[in-house]
């Protein structure tokens, strides 16, 4: 029937926003050995552009849900919530890095290119609904990712960042692949809404022992891709060396969407073996937790800290996860929402303080900035108390939605030690605090410019965006909880 | 008469690279023998994903193992990338020497 290998204009629609960004990203590959070395912003604002019009496609699509491409894509409110998410996350880098690759000399078109590039693959792995699509997905996030790491290529901390990126991530993608093998091989599907009738079905019921191992093989890649413990070691190496703006990125949009793809696949496909999974999933993230947190306490540098603490903020979304039900699901996804937008915000700060080649990234560079540019100081701070877990902010009702499932779904334990966790954390967060207002600022260090106009608006708007998410929780909630409908 | 191969053998094949090149993962210091252990782990799956497909009387796992190979021709274009801009700079590929940042 080769009729139905044609898409419909429907199905072209649903997959529109991928499919302007991989033009955009390719027209910015064309344009940029024709643009002047002066006037590479043009491309960034092609860039910006191009996501801001894919917001309003993914908007237009969110309509009109339903499959595209023989299932293998779902586009419903689950997908096109990560699709809004990663999408912000992108226009938000694009403010971040534009000042600091001009700065720097390194401002090209290939950044911004790769950076579609990858989003695009984060927007597949949100819809994806089959393992064969969640893979390329991945893929095309993940390339993406690893070239963006190493980006100044005559940075050594670059260099290394990139490696340790590819070599675990290509690493962790071959683990997730060998699962996926297996499960098509014990299920003879690579749909999950197929995966989850076979486990199902009594008469068709694979071997136990044999989806023990594939669930072990996808859990050990997804664990990775998420850097939940004890595969986490990677992340504080990674966010260090690569470029504040693309640590920023790769803490907020490739989480969010891996978090997407984990959602996914334990929720539908591997439902029915909720029982085998739920002591893997508990295990990891109290171990994410506590390992995220205390390794916090002890670091100078605000990148290794900030790698830290995402690592324990992974942490609390799988507890989230650990509870398998559709208000676990809601809660983990308002609650990357929140992650996202104060991580972001934090970097931001962190990119304006480092200036040029990233010369001040310990905390003790952060010392008076409160009197040298109180605005800058004051956005971070909020930040860091939206991280914490404060009223008023995204932060605060993130982690109360995730404790209160976790109680609710009788996961006492698993709460209780959560808070404890968010307590110590929040001596870390306030320690930096603390510094900014109370320490003088070093002598004889270079003169700390004004903010660049698009580090300002990426801090503004996500600290907008933390306080609206604080105030209004409803808002969002009940967007994510309409959207965790299609795990009933 | 030597015996058939079945779905089996091959499935014990796979497992055998897949543990081959774990080990290296794990145990080698160049990053250039690292990057083949992890491509001998995309052919344990290439292995897998065919003898299942031969099984089940299907087509998708092969078209899937073709799916592999193009993204792992990529990823290991864009790896040896990085070891060579990495190289440049540090003039080392063994894993342990590069720690600039701590592990």
């Amino acid at each position: 029937m080769p009729a139905s290998f044609m898409p419909s204009a429907q199905e072209l629609m649903r997959f529109a926003p991928e499919m302007l960004l991989t033009l955009a990203g390719t027209l910015i590959m064309l344009l940029e050995p024709f643009t002047e070395s002066g006037n590479k912003s043009r491309l960034a604002w092609l860039a910006l552009g191009a996501l801001l019009a894919a917001l309003g496609l993914t908007a237009v699509s969110a309509a009109d849900p339903g499959p595209a491409f023989s299932n293998m894509l779902l586009i419903d409110e689950f997908g096109t919530f990560f699709r809004f998410l990663v999408l912000a996350v992108g226009v938000l880098t694009i403010l971040i890095s534009t000042h600091y690759l001009r700065s720097g000399g390194h401002e090209s078109g290939e950044f911004y290119a790769l950076l579609l590039f990858s989003i695009v693959g984060q927007c597949i792995m949100a819809t994806a609904n089959e393992l064969i699509m969640l893979f390329i997905g991945l893929e095309v996030s993940s390339i993406a990712s690893y070239v963006l790491a190493g980006y100044l290529r005559d940075d050594k901390r670059n260099n290394e960042s990139a490696l340790k990126y590819f070599l675990l991530g290509s690493f962790a993608t071959a683990f997730l692949l060998y699962g996926i093998a297996w499960t098509y091989g014990i299920t003879g599907t690579t749909d999950l809404s197929l995966i989850r009738s076979a486990l199902l079905n009594p008469a068709s019921r694979p071997n136990e022992v044999l989806t023990a191992a594939a669930s072990a093989f996808l859990f050990v890649g997804l664990a990775f891709k998420v850097s939940a413990a004890p595969f986490q070691m990677w992340t504080p190496d990674v966010y260090q060396g690569a470029p504040a703006p693309v640590t920023a990125f790769f803490s907020a949009g490739p989480k969010a969407a891996a978090f997407a793809m984990f959602l996914r696949i334990v929720l539908t496909g591997f439902e029915p073996l909720k029982k085998e999974w739920e002591p893997l999933l508990w295990v990891s993230a109290l171990a994410t937790m506590i390992i995220g947190n205390f390794a916090a306490l002890r670091q100078t540098n605000v990148k290794r800290l900030l790698a830290y603490s995402s690592i324990s903020h992974a942490g609390y979304v799988l507890v989230a996860l650990t509870t398998h039900s559709g208000p676990g699901a809601a809660a983990a996804m308002f609650y990357l929402a929140a992650y996202c937008f104060m991580n972001v915000g934090a970097f931001a700060i962190i990119t304006h303080v480092a200036r040029r080649d990233e010369r001040y990234v310990e905390i003790a560079d952060l010392a008076g900035l409160g009197t040298r540019q109180p605005l800058m100081a004051g956005l971070l701070t909020v930040f860091l108390l939206s991280l914490t877990g404060i009223p008023l902010t995204a932060g605060f009702f993130g982690k109360f939605y995730i404790f209160k499932v976790a109680l609710d779904q009788g996961f006492i334990w698993l709460a209780i030690l959560g808070l404890l966790n968010s307590a110590l954390a929040a001596y870390y967060y306030l320690r930096v605090i603390v510094v900014m207002y109370m320490e003088p600022a070093p002598e004889g260090e270079g003169e700390l410019p004004a903010p660049a106009a698009g580090v300002l608006a990426a801090a503004v708007g996500s600290a907008i965006a933390t306080f609206f998410l604080g105030l209004f929780p409803s808002s969002l909630l009940d967007f994510a909880d309409k959207a965790r409908r299609i795990f009933n | 008469m030597l015996a058939p191969i079945t779905t089996a053998h091959y499935l014990v094949l796979s497992a055998a690279l897949l543990l081959i090149g774990t080990v290296g993962i794990l145990l080698r210091r160049n990053a250039v023998v690292v990057m083949m252990s992890i491509e001998l782990i995309l052919n344990a799956v290439n292995v897998n994903l065919i003898a299942f497909s031969r099984h089940l009387d299907q087509v998708n796992g092969q078209i899937f193992a073709i799916f592999v190979i193009c993204v792992a021709v990529a990823e290991a274009a864009v790896g040896l990338g990085i070891l060579i801009a990495l190289f440049r700079n540090k003039e080392t590929v063994l894993i342990d020497e590069i720690d600039l940042l701590k592990w």
